[in-house]
């Protein structure tokens, strides 16, 4: 208790000598840091509210500016004002909110089910020997065959309805999900396994309170890989026997040449996108508060 | 406060011809140790003389390590290590009660080694002195009849090692644990126990009983013969200029 005493009076001691430096001369500040300048901070610094959106505005502004100054071919790549009343056009004919809603169901289903079992997986297989024996190099397997070419198997096996595609989008997000956690779980400091035996913790206490907040941050990545993933399978999924679905109205708007119609769709994606990352990151922040790290 | 009295009843730890080999290399080569309930000892060595695989073994934590020997310790054994092993993702209180419960207790514990009203913080706000403070106060929470202590306060700075001194022994003469404190640094050693064991090649090489009253002084002169003395069976000549 006594240093922490001392410290709190050294602070008052320098801020008033620096109190009375800037009294005396308050043009100083700048000849105050040239004896001993403060070195480079390695952190990123502070963050700056909606940063993120930075990019993605300027470069909606240069393809505006392009187009308003004629440099844009509009059949190959519509202005963003056409774009918007094409969105608004298809919004009120029913297709679109009919499209993104049959989209957002295929991917929610694909979604839930790949997150449940990569979670699964990924805790069955770190926390047991057998579990690893038996789960892990199976999972590696199934990483190392390019899911899209699963497609015509699972077709055979699913139908050509919507099981094959929600099959195909859980596939694309459970392996990431089952990577990072896995890897996670994996990467459990031994010290802290020494430590839950000290305490005397049983198994079931030692996964809840030792292994699974240890491996939410692995987890997380996983997550944010498995969202934009179930997107990324959904374009290629709606060209297949689809008859509505956000693929499905880009591939039908190709086949009449409307460009405007297929940038309406990559604008969809895009924002989705976007959200969800957003999400998964708000809850990632929410959950590992107790993490700092150069994000924070 | 006398320790020495309590003697008489049945030891805490016993340990008899107590072996331990790492593949081939025998670190302990059977070590014969009684420890009185209440007693604080402190256990010297140079690294690599099997300090910490003797507490290791003691806490219990040696899985897979070869071995023979009966070994008897009590049923309420705390280990405090030199890294504070505090859990990141808990709140310093929440830290302290892991494994166990009562909100009221843990506070206790965290007033008693100074830092109330840190209940909320996480690890990561702590300076190196409160994290152990912190690890202190998580091994007292489970009123232990033993506390095993692996070079503690190693990772400190000198400052803060001293305070740190006082606050074991004063939570030492409070509690009244067996404690078994593993070090490198002969003062820490002379100035804390009141019996230091020197380990040398698996075996104990000096046993010796420090009888002096607390609270001790480095510069105690009588307190400076233990020390040469221990130095001596640690193989360390002082350089006279």
């Amino acid at each position: 208790m006594s240093t922490s005493a001392s410290t709190s009076t050294s602070t008052t001691t320098s801020t008033t000598t620096t109190a009375t430096t800037t009294a005396t001369a308050p043009l100083d500040t700048e000849a105050r840091d040239t004896p001993r300048s403060r070195r480079r901070g390695l952190s990123p610094g502070r963050r700056l509210p909606a940063t993120r959106l930075i990019g993605p505005a300027l470069l909606l502004a240069l393809w505006a500016a392009a187009s308003a100054a004629g440099q844009l071919d509009p059949g190959a790549i519509p202005a963003p004002w056409t774009v918007v009343r094409t969105a608004g056009h298809l919004w009120s004919a029913g297709t679109l909110p009919t499209d993104i809603l049959t989209s957002l169901e295929r991917a929610a289903y694909g979604f839930a089910i790949g997150l449940t079992a990569g979670v699964v997986l990924a805790l069955a297989s770190g926390l047991s020997r057998v579990g690893e024996a038996l789960i892990d190099g199976t999972v590696n397997l199934n990483r190392a065959i390019p899911t899209l070419g699963l497609i015509p198997l699972f077709i055979l096996w699913l139908g050509i309805g919507e099981a094959f595609k929600i099959a195909i989008i859980a596939i694309v997000v459970y392996i990431p999900i089952y990577l990072n956690t896995h890897a996670a779980l994996s990467g459990i400091d031994s010290r802290f396994v020494e430590l839950a035996e000290v305490q005397g913790l049983s198994r079931l206490q030692f996964v809840r309170k030792i292994v699974v907040p240890g491996a939410l941050p692995g987890f997380f990545v996983g997550l944010r890989l498995g969202v934009t993933g179930s997107w990324l399978g959904l374009v290629v999924l709606e060209q297949i026997n689809a008859t509505s679905g956000l693929g499905y109205m880009m591939f039908q708007a190709q086949n009449y040449g409307q460009s405007d119609v297929i940038l309406v769709g990559l604008l969809v994606y895009g924002v989705f996108g976007l959200i969800s990352d957003s999400v998964v990151r708000l809850i990632e922040r929410r959950v590992l508060s107790w993490r700092r790290t150069l994000s924070s | 406060m006398a320790p020495h009295t309590e003697q008489l009843t049945r030891p805490a730890v016993q340990l008899r011809s107590l072996t331990r080999s790492f593949e081939d290399r025998t670190v302990l080569d059977g070590i014969d140790l009684d420890i009185p309930a209440g007693q604080f000892v402190a256990l010297l060595g140079h690294s690599g003389s099997g300090k910490s695989t003797l507490l290791r073994a003691i806490a219990g934590l040696d899985h897979n390590v070869a071995g023979s020997g009966h070994l008897t310790a009590p049923e309420r054994v705390s280990v405090v290590f030199q890294d504070s092993r505090l859990l990141p993702w808990r709140r310093v209180l929440d830290n302290v009660l892991l494994g166990t419960d009562g909100q009221d207790k843990g506070r206790a514990a965290l007033a008693e080694v100074g830092l109330k009203g840190r209940e909320r913080a996480w690890p990561s706000e702590l300076s190196g002195g409160e994290a152990q403070r912190a690890a202190l106060a998580r091994s007292l929470v489970r009123e232990p009849e033993l506390l095993l202590a692996d070079e503690p306060f190693g990772a400190l700075d000198a400052l803060t090692r001293i305070r740190m001194h006082g606050l074991l022994r004063q939570l030492w003469q409070r509690h009244q644990p067996s404690v078994l404190l593993v070090t490198h640094d002969v003062d820490e050693a002379i100035v804390l126990a009141d019996r230091v064991l020197v380990l040398d090649s698996g075996r104990i090489g000096v046993d010796l009983t420090i009888d002096r009253p607390h609270p001790r002084s480095y510069r105690d002169p009588l307190l400076g013969e233990y020390r040469e003395q221990l130095l001596a069976a640690l193989g360390v000549v002082e350089d006279p200029a």
